[in-house]
């Protein structure tokens, strides 16, 4: 009976997403064995396997740069930083010292990199997010707007003076479920 | 998170009073945290950041092998998502971090002997135990709960017997429509070769090589726009290879509050865009089927031979809550029948109290106001005693969840911290603690001992074309963490 009512499906993955999926299947393995094997000493970014780079390298060597300001609402703290052509703002944030987390490492794979673009003409400028950026920034704390990964916004020479916010998860916010006791 | 870089940069804004004063004297709060899921390190990160160089944290964990359910939850073909593992082991290196596996509280030493060996004291140990259907035949052989069944592929220690057989089970129905019904369907019907890469448990690949599955039925309560599964795991079951998707397409006929209820939020729009589309697509070709059913709620597992045969499920339909809030999914009289030869629960993850603790049984959590344990039956707190995660707010969310939900606990700890309680212990930390646990024969893993069992775990997962193979035997792990 309940067959009878059944409908079947398609897939609608899309194609344009293929290349990312199999590039992040084949990233772990090699993460894990260099995880194990590195020293203490060594910061784990720095064992990242360039694939996972989206960035251009031929743009990196240009030497050129462009500044990015981070605004991080947990302290008001505000940074302003030179971000070479070519890298990621989770890339430019920990390579400058701030405090931007990268759980998954730029594999797409959570949200915590989740940063707001302060003004609506540079967001306007950002490539736009695809499904599987959007699949997490759904999941983000605090989504906005203008919110978009800090992996997957790229720095380019038309973002020069780029502003982001890096929410506070707890100024003045319950965390999801957490209701106060009446007492 | 980088505790170099990061550190420098916050170490000003973190000596205050309490801490200025027990690093004269004893050189800096001493912390202890129970769990080392995600919500435990991201404590511990976020505790090392605001007390200082003087704060000492130890994580008591009761395995042998640290990270929770980044190691036992996370499903094995999500390997990306374990990515975190690299920065808590970062983490975990830092000198002023100690890892003690193989430590239960309850068990081992009691909560009152742990608390007297520090300044404060997070519970982090989330959530062991699985809400009830609430249905006769619920505990017939055959019946599990997802947590049950996802820690059995996972390789967690008690479940790695789970007694199941699934080259004898032809029909699952799976009672949720969460990401972890979504996990166990997506494992229980994808091909056993596109797992066995991954870091999935030997003894789980060996049967789902042999799995008899033909199909799997997710139940829902609710409809397709009140489903808590999230875009990108729906998105990855619908296009799984070889397997039919089946659905009803009444279930997707929306009332006015179902579709004020989708539109108000991002996801739901999109979870709900995605089956649409792939209800108005053409049809799946493959030897197996996934069943979705929206509107249905278990009503009684069914007996057949000594075990579970049948599942009794009752259609529902959608009310206005007279409280306020979400709809309620009310039964409406009619039945229907659907063969099980295995029944998963997946109907939400439960705390588990501990004596001497305030704790919420309405909510399955410990009572707390952000992150600050109230004293048991009182209105006051319990001084020096906080909780963060699942144990905390409940059992829903992500990884990235409890780094906001550590947060908001350290937070409360700073602004409560002249309320710490003062060390007991003659020897405070984890030096006292290990010498009390050395006293009653229990073995204490360190941070270095779990390094070995990881690279004894990646050696053979390597001769396998595997991540890591994980041990599931914790008096082999005992044994390697051990060896010199």
């Amino acid at each position: 009976m309940l067959r009878a009512l059944s409908r079947a499906l398609a897939a609608q993955q899309s194609l344009l997403a293929l290349p990312q999926l199999v590039q992040q299947q084949a990233a772990p393995a090699a993460a894990l064995a260099a995880a194990a094997l590195a020293a203490a000493s060594s910061s784990w970014r720095q064992r990242l396997p360039s694939a996972w780079r989206p960035y251009s390298a031929a743009a990196e060597k240009s030497g050129e740069t462009i500044s990015v300001t981070f605004k991080d609402e947990k302290d008001g703290s505000e940074k302003v930083v030179q971000a070479p052509l070519g890298k990621s703002l989770l890339e430019v944030a920990h390579e400058n010292g701030v405090e931007l987390e990268g759980a998954c490492e730029g594999s797409l794979a959570c949200s915590t990199c989740h940063v707001i673009v302060e003004d609506q003409e540079f967001y306007d400028k950002l490539p736009e997010a695809d499904d599987d950026e959007n699949d997490m920034l759904d999941l983000a704390f605090g989504l906005t707007d203008t919110s978009r990964l800090g992996c997957q916004i790229i720095a380019s020479k038309d973002l020069d003076g780029l502003v982001v916010r890096i929410p506070s998860a707890t100024r003045n916010m319950a965390v999801d479920g957490f209701r106060p006791k009446p007492h | 998170m980088l505790p170099r870089l990061g550190g420098a940069l916050l170490r000003p804004l973190a000596a205050r009073s309490f801490a200025a004063a027990a690093a004269a004297a004893s050189g800096g709060p001493h912390f202890c945290i129970v769990g080392s899921g995600p919500a435990g390190f991201y404590t511990a990160d976020k505790l090392l950041k605001k007390f200082g160089d003087g704060a000492r944290v130890d994580i008591v964990e009761a395995l042998p092998t640290p990270f929770g359910l980044v190691r036992s939850g996370v499903a094995p073909d999500h390997a990306d998502t374990k990515n975190v593992i690299n920065q808590f082991t970062q983490l975990a290196r830092d000198p002023r971090l100690a890892f003690l596996g193989n430590v239960r509280v309850g068990r081992d030493v009691s909560l009152p002997e742990l608390r007297a060996h520090y300044n404060a004291v997070v519970l982090c140990y989330g959530a062991e135990s699985d809400r009830r259907l609430g249905v006769p035949g619920e505990d017939l052989p055959g019946v599990f709960s997802a947590r049950e069944f996802v820690w059995w592929y996972n390789g967690h220690p008690a479940y790695r017997d789970l007694p199941l057989d699934l080259s004898r089970t032809r029909r699952v129905a799976i009672a949720g429509l969460g990401n972890v019904a979504v996990d166990c369907a997506r494992v229980l019907l994808k091909q056993a070769d596109d797992l066995a890469g991954t870091d999935i448990c030997s003894h789980a690949v060996e049967q789902l090589r042999n799995s008899a599955v033909q199909e799997v039925h997710l139940l829902g309560r609710r409809g397709p726009v009140q489903a808590a599964f999230t875009p990108k795991e729906l998105r990855e079951l619908l296009s799984l290879e070889g397997v039919q998707v089946h659905m009803n397409p009444e279930d997707f006929q929306l009332s006015s509050a179902c579709e004020a209820e989708m539109k108000a939020t991002r996801m739901k729009k999109r979870v709900y865009e995605i089956l649409q589309k792939a209800m108005a697509g053409p049809p799946r070709q493959g030897a197996k089927s996934l069943f979705i059913h929206f509107l249905r709620t278990p009503a009684e597992v069914v007996e057949v031979e000594g075990r579970v045969g049948q599942m009794r499920i009752e259609k529902t339909r959608l009310e206005p809550n007279e409280k306020g809030g979400d709809q309620k999914a009310r039964g409406t009289g009619e039945y229907e029948t659907i063969p099980a030869d295995l029944v998963l629960k997946s109907i939400g993850f439960k705390s588990v109290g501990i004596p001497g603790v305030a704790f919420d049984k309405r909510r399955g959590v410990i009572s707390n106001k952000l992150g600050q344990v109230y004293a048991e039956g009182g209105e006051s707190f319990d001084p020096g005693l906080y909780v963060c995660g699942w144990l905390k707010r409940g059992p829903s969310g992500i990884i990235g969840t409890n780094l906001v939900d550590a947060e908001q606990t350290v937070d409360t700890m700073t602004q409560t911290q002249d309320s710490f309680r003062r060390v007991e212990a003659a020897t405070p930390g984890a030096a006292g603690l290990r010498q009390l646990l050395e006293s009653r024969g229990v073995q204490v893993v360190s941070f270095l001992g779990w390094e070995r069992v990881d690279a004894e775990e990646v050696r053979r997962g390597a001769a396998l074309g595997k991540p890591r193979d994980k041990l599931t035997d914790v008096q082999e792990m005992l044994q390697l963490a051990a060896a010199a």
